[in-house]
């Protein structure tokens, strides 16, 4: 079996406590949530942190809560609790819809959604999903906390605005009344990363699309959405042309590129379809269907 | 560095090293080999038990990470000479070949039925989903899940033992 | 739906069981079950020591040189063995089951992503891996030859440069059938199909890896290996050969073996480097394999590029097949398969029709692939063969705008055809096909499902049904036909009764999960009655079993189990001379009931099998020429193969929007002869049914233009889930075979074989309105989206 290279630990009790670790430890050092990407980058002696600073243990990191027009989430959420979460499934359908295609039940006991946002993978199903709900990540650093809109996270494929010494500790996302929202995704295999993948949300009023988010994993969207697409709906009448004609643009705008999940034609038009799906099912649950 | 883990209800304490995967603490450190490991990739689910009675692939999981709290392993399962439901229901129906993922499969479906105790096929299938198996093409497998459900440890006996 | 019935009337043990064929639970669960279970990486021998082994990064590269030195200094490390080291030692190089040779570790050039380098003996398996690091290889690369169908161009690199006098990459061309007859039959045909149809490389990948504990004893000189080989007593030859080793002082151990499926058939270089580390260090070493070492080094099966074609009348009666086949066996031909057949038992390709005519070539390469061919339960490239059948046919079926069922039942073999020559020269034992056929059709509700699709396809849904009949040859030998390296393939078994009637029956075939302790028990108190649950199955250990050539191929039943039936027939046999002394009379005047001799005509006076035992042990006067003890021994060199047959029937649902694959049913007919124990029967099938939805829908290893393995881990190499497997439907008839103890014919892949085309004839059947006649293994999305837009993707090398 494949085994980690030598690194030191250390369990941080609190985000101050976490911040503080990082700082002693050096840019070597790398917070650890629930370390399915890094633990096998780890085993691949592909990543060799000096030190891990464990963050599995923060109370303040965990739970889904409401303050204000804003539902925040604790970057330590696992998968299973946002899954599981009354709350997200009341304003956003579209967390249990992906969560229930992401990894397999046992991964998301311990996978986290900050986890997810910081591992910045290309096809990473949440990230999508936050974008499309143009969330806010909010990070707390030596200097105090600050907030990035999702879609400045990514900084590209495994990379983000966080600082060596900076910890993502929740992301906010917007509640909007009369939403509707849902997820698509395509796999070789359950459990599988996304071949592509579409999330929106959809407000229709009287008829018309009043707002939207569009995103998209998996396809190199840039930041996980398509702005050109929700461009392109927002204000049509909510009808299968307006869906198709923005679910075009999304599958024209993406950039994927052709690996053992499919190639580029597919790939494209696989967005367009799962856009449109995704949709037509956002817009209906936004008009009460 | 030290830690101290309570596996399947006895605390015990060693030195290792931080980077000491716990499926390889369980396996090389405690002697526990009914733990088995299948994969590199948290893909396959043979590596499975409970800290604090939650299933996670013990492959992708610190040693150090679990001090202070609590391990449940396959070997755990059986109480009192007497063999949990699921290990029976595995016997009953065929629910294993070679073995391997058995252990795994088996304290999948245990949690499974713990939260769960009457799943719908489906959500047998859903659980143990993060779990391979390539001999029984996970129908006996269902199967056996299906059966501990439906036979439950009595709560007479529960009582006999508390 | 038809149920798969119990064995009637067989009488139970005390504790339940049959005592005799019938379903009971399996012996060796408690242990499992209990985490008990005893696999090679559970060993923990004292001072043991663990191996790594270094692996190229590149498909094709000149070695300039290697620096060990770092590695060795580091703390913990007991030795860093390289090619340098072993070409020393003389062991630089081993053959392989094919006549081949293979580098145990690379001196010269590295000729796969992933081959052996050096390896790294130290104190853990961390502190080895973290040697593996400091290991400095200096690589030359090379070009590489990635795409079998480029490996004979004028200007491909030569990969096997060692050999002297090599210039190209041509292994071998082999052909079967009679190429003029067939060529006539084809010019007089109304109909000919043709099609190019690939089996792309998969692997096994049994869920414990490969690896071994070797411990060779510095006093004694005995070398016990522990080690994940489902054929101990070849491998115990083989090391004898090939290291020199004294065979009598070679003890391997195979101990529980979490799955094999033919990975654990061939020889591995980490064996021997285990073996070698052990011998260096004078103390044991464990050898186990990673995920990606297991994927990208051992071996892998199929790669055969075949262009079949089927000629027949315009009303749809097969007059001829013929394949050729491109066979990419990767860098060493390291296949397992009986000498004679260097195409494994491909030329079974007939399949399960009757017509006169057929041929097949086979042009076998080498390219900077790992090394392998005959594994994952491929009865000896039966897959390949039953696989191209099942899709030509449904192909021929399209083109005569045929119900491909009706194609098949019209071109079936006849019962009353039995024993049957095929073209190419296998004699079919016993078989009534079409009654299974109509068992299967029947169990599916054939006709309402064609009528169901009809409606869909009206409202532009997309279902397909896909259909696979089968016939298989397992049971390797007989000897004189059948050998690995000159080792007969017959199989011995050891029976002794204890003087309380307990019994022992040692096997030389090794259970890998198929329930041998069982089965076989079951075998023996069918023919002795003693209670399974008295009986003790041992095996997989050299010092404690006779000789065998192990399992696979589905043999185990086919003939190690006719050897326990024949011993344990001698046993009855001289028990009846043991009781006819006890009860003072002749040993014709007895008559044989389940456990007891009996006087005839007067039942009451008798004496039980364990009476007998005991008398056998006892004070007892033996006639002459009875020798005390109640045991005996065989060697079974079984006459002809046994022919297991089915009709398998699959269907989908097609979104052709994203080109998603459900499989929504599965119908598994099978015909195995009596079943031992059908629970444990059944248990085969539905692993194997679940092999070939891998296979048909995700499973598999392609390369890049650098040689790059792209199925490298079980995030690339995708297995079925539950998610995948719907509920299995089983059905069975029964014809025995003839020339069997017991009419057994083996099942262990017989679904692995039949289920691929069932399923990858159901999803073409789907979309066969967007004018799709084929498209290759496996079909994933993208490939089922691409096949309906007219160019479906090419997936043996990387997707562009």
């Amino acid at each position: 079996m494949q085994t980690p290279a030598p690194v030191d630990y250390a369990k941080a009790t609190s985000v101050a406590h976490a911040i503080e670790l990082l700082q002693q430890l050096g840019d070597e050092a790398r917070p650890i949530a629930g370390g399915h990407s890094l633990l096998p980058m780890m085993k691949l002696r592909l990543a060799a942190p000096e030190a891990l600073v464990d963050l599995n243990d923060i109370p303040e990191l965990q739970g889904v809560r409401i303050e204000g027009d804003h539902i925040v989430v604790g970057a330590m959420t696992k998968h299973r609790d946002i899954l599981e979460s009354a709350i997200l499934h009341e304003h956003y359908p579209i967390f249990r819809e992906a969560e229930h295609v992401i990894a397999d039940p046992i991964v998301r006991n311990r996978g986290t959604i900050g986890g997810s946002a910081c591992q910045a993978d290309p096809a990473a199903d949440l990230s999508a999903v936050g974008s499309a709900l143009r969330g806010t990540a909010v990070i707390q650093g030596p200097g105090g906390t600050r907030e990035v809109p999702l879609r400045e996270f990514h900084d590209g494929p495994y990379m983000t605005v966080l600082e060596p010494t900076e910890v993502l500790v929740a992301l906010k996302y917007p509640i909007r009344p009369g939403a509707g929202s849902a997820y698509e995704k395509v796999e070789r295999r359950h459990g599988d990363w996304g071949v592509a993948t579409a999330g929106v949300f959809v407000v229709v009023r009287d008829g018309v699309v009043a707002d939207c988010g569009i995103g998209n994993a998996a396809v190199g969207a840039e930041h996980y959405c398509s702005p050109g697409a929700e461009d392109a709906l927002i204000g049509q009448p909510a009808t299968e042309e307006s869906f198709a004609a923005a679910a075009k643009v999304a599958g024209e705008q993406c950039n994927p590129s052709a690996d053992q999940r499919g190639p580029v034609d597919y790939k494209r038009h696989l967005t367009t379809e799962l856009t449109l799906r995704a949709l037509r099912r956002a817009a209906a649950a936004s008009q009460g269907a | 560095m030290q830690v101290t883990v309570t596996v399947n209800g006895q605390e015990v304490t060693r030195d290792v090293e931080p980077r000491t995967l716990l499926v390889h603490f369980i396996r090389d450190d405690l002697l526990m080999r009914g733990t088995h490991w299948g994969c590199d990739t948290s893909n396959c689910g043979a590596c499975t038990v409970w800290v604090d009675d939650e299933p996670v692939k013990s492959c992708t999981y610190l040693a150090v990470q679990a001090d202070g709290k609590s391990i449940t392993t396959v070997e755990g399962l059986e109480k009192n000479g007497e063999l949990d439901p699921i290990q029976k229901g595995f016997m009953e129906c065929h629910g294993l070949q070679c073995g391997y993922c058995t252990p795994g499969m088996m304290m999948v479906g245990r949690a499974l039925l713990d939260k769960n105790p009457h799943p719908s096929e489906a959500e047998i299938r859903e659980g143990i989903s993060g779990n391979i198996c390539r001999c029984t093409g996970y129908k006996n497998i269902v199967a056996s899940i299906q059966w501990a459900a439906e036979h439950p440890v009595s709560t007479e006996a529960s009582e006999v033992t508390a | 739906m038809t149920a798969v019935e119990d064995t009637p009337s067989v009488p139970l043990s005390p504790a339940g069981n049959p005592i005799g064929f019938g379903r009971m639970p399996r012996k060796e669960d408690v242990r499992f079950l209990r985490g008990q279970g005893n696999y090679v990486d559970d060993l923990n021998l004292p001072g043991m020591l663990h191996g790594a082994v270094l692996r190229s990064p590149f498909a094709h590269a000149r070695i300039n040189s290697i620096d060990t030195s770092a590695a060795e200094a580091l703390p913990g490390v007991k030795a860093v063995i390289t090619g340098e080291t072993l070409a020393g030692l003389g062991l630089a190089w081993m053959p392989t089951l094919s006549y081949d040779t293979q580098a145990v570790l690379a001196t010269d050039k590295v000729r796969f992503q992933g081959q052996e380098v050096a390896f790294v003996i130290a104190e853990s398996r961390y502190i080895a891996r973290d040697a593996l690091e400091l290991i400095d290889v200096d690589y030359d690369p090379l070009p590489v030859v990635y795409d079998a169908k480029k490996a004979l161009d004028a200007d491909a690199p030569v990969i096997r440069d060692d050999k002297e006098g090599k210039t190209d990459n041509h292994i071998y061309d082999w052909e079967a059938g009679d190429k003029d007859k067939t060529e006539a039959a084809f010019a007089a045909a109304d109909v000919v199909v043709t099609e190019d149809i690939l089996y792309p490389r998969v692997h096994p990948a049994p869920m414990e890896t490969c690896g071994s504990v070797a411990h060779m004893d510095p006093v004694t000189g005995k070398l016990t290996l522990w080690t994940t080989t489902q054929a101990p007593h070849a491998h115990r030859t083989v090391y004898a050969l090939v290291a020199g080793l004294p065979e009598q002082k070679i003890q391997v151990i195979s101990p529980d073996i979490g799955g094999g499926f033919g990975n654990k058939v061939p020889i591995y270089p980490g064996y021997v480097l285990s073996i070698v580390g052990s011998i260096v260090t004078g103390k044991p070493v464990k050898w186990m394999e990673d995920r990606s070492e297991n994927l990208m080094s051992t071996g892998f099966a199929r790669d055969y590029h075949m262009k079949a074609s089927i000629a027949s009348t315009k009303d749809g009666k097969i007059l001829a097949v013929k394949v050729d086949v491109l066979a990419d066996h990767g860098a060493f031909n390291g296949t397992a398969q009986p000498t004679k057949y260097p195409a494994g038992f491909f030329h079974i390709f007939t399949g399960s029709y009757d017509y006169p005519a057929a041929y097949c070539n086979v042009k076998a390469v080498y390219t900077n692939k790992a090394p392998g061919g005959v594994a994952y339960a491929c009865s000896f490239r039966i897959t390949e063969a039953a696989y191209v059948i099942e899709r030509i046919v449904d192909c021929l079926a399209a083109e005569l705008k045929m119900d491909p069922a009706e194609l098949r039942l019209k071109n079936l073999l006849k019962p009353e055809q039995f024993p049957y020559t095929t073209p190419t020269g296998w004699e079919y034992d016993s078989g009534d096909y079409e009654k299974t056929m109509r068992v299967a059709m029947e169990m599916a509700g054939y006709e309402e499902l064609r009528k169901e699709q009809a409606e869909k396809r009206a409202r532009g849904e997309y279902m397909g049904i896909g259909i696979s009949f089968f016939t298989e040859g397992v049971g390797a030998g007989p000897r004189k036909h059948m050998d690995i390296l000159g080792l007969g393939m017959a199989d011995g078994c050891d029976l002794r009764v204890h003087p309380t009637g307990k019994a022992q029956v040692r096997l030389s075939v090794q259970t890998q999960g198929q329930g041998h302790e069982t089965t076989f028990a079951q075998i023996v108190a069918h023919e002795l009655g003693i209670p399974p649950e008295d009986i003790e199955v041992i095996h997989g250990d050299t010092d404690n079993t006779p000789f065998g050539l192990g399992t696979y191929g589905s043999r185990s039943t086919p003939v190690s189990g006719a050897a326990a039936a024949l011993v344990a027939r001698k046993v009855r046999d001289k028990a009846r001379l043991i009781a006819a002394a006890a009860l003072e009379c002749a040993p014709d005047d007895l008559e044989w009931e389940l456990g007891r001799w009996y006087v005839k005509g007067d039942p009451s006076r008798g004496r039980t099998i364990q009476e007998i035992a005991m008398d056998a042990h006892g004070p007892l006067e033996l006639p002459d020429g009875v020798e005390g003890h109640l045991d005996a021994q065989v060697v079974y060199n079984p006459p002809n193969l046994t022919y297991p047959y089915g009709c398998y029937i699959c269907v989908v649902d097609v979104d052709p929007g994203t080109g998603q694959v459900k499989v929504r049913r599965f119908i598994a007919v099978d015909d195995c002869g009596p079943r031992i124990n059908p629970t444990i029967v059944e248990g085969q099938v539905h692993g194997g049914l679940a092999d070939g939805v891998g296979m048909a829908l995700m499973e598999l290893i392609a390369f890049d233009e650098e040689g790059n393995n792209l199925g490298g881990s079980f995030m690339d190499y995708l297995l079925p889930t539950s998610m995948e497997c719907p509920d299995w439907e089983l059905g069975e008839t029964v014809t025995p075979s003839p020339h069997h103890p017991i009419g057994a014919k083996g099942v262990g892949e017989s679904a692995t074989v039949g289920s691929p085309a069932a399923v990858v004839n159901a999803v073409i059947d789907a979309i066969s309105p967007f004018g799709v006649r084929h498209a290759d293994m496996p079909l994933t999305p993208a490939n089922v989206w691409r096949a309906i837009q007219g160019s479906p993707v090419r997936t043996d090398i990387a997707v562009s």
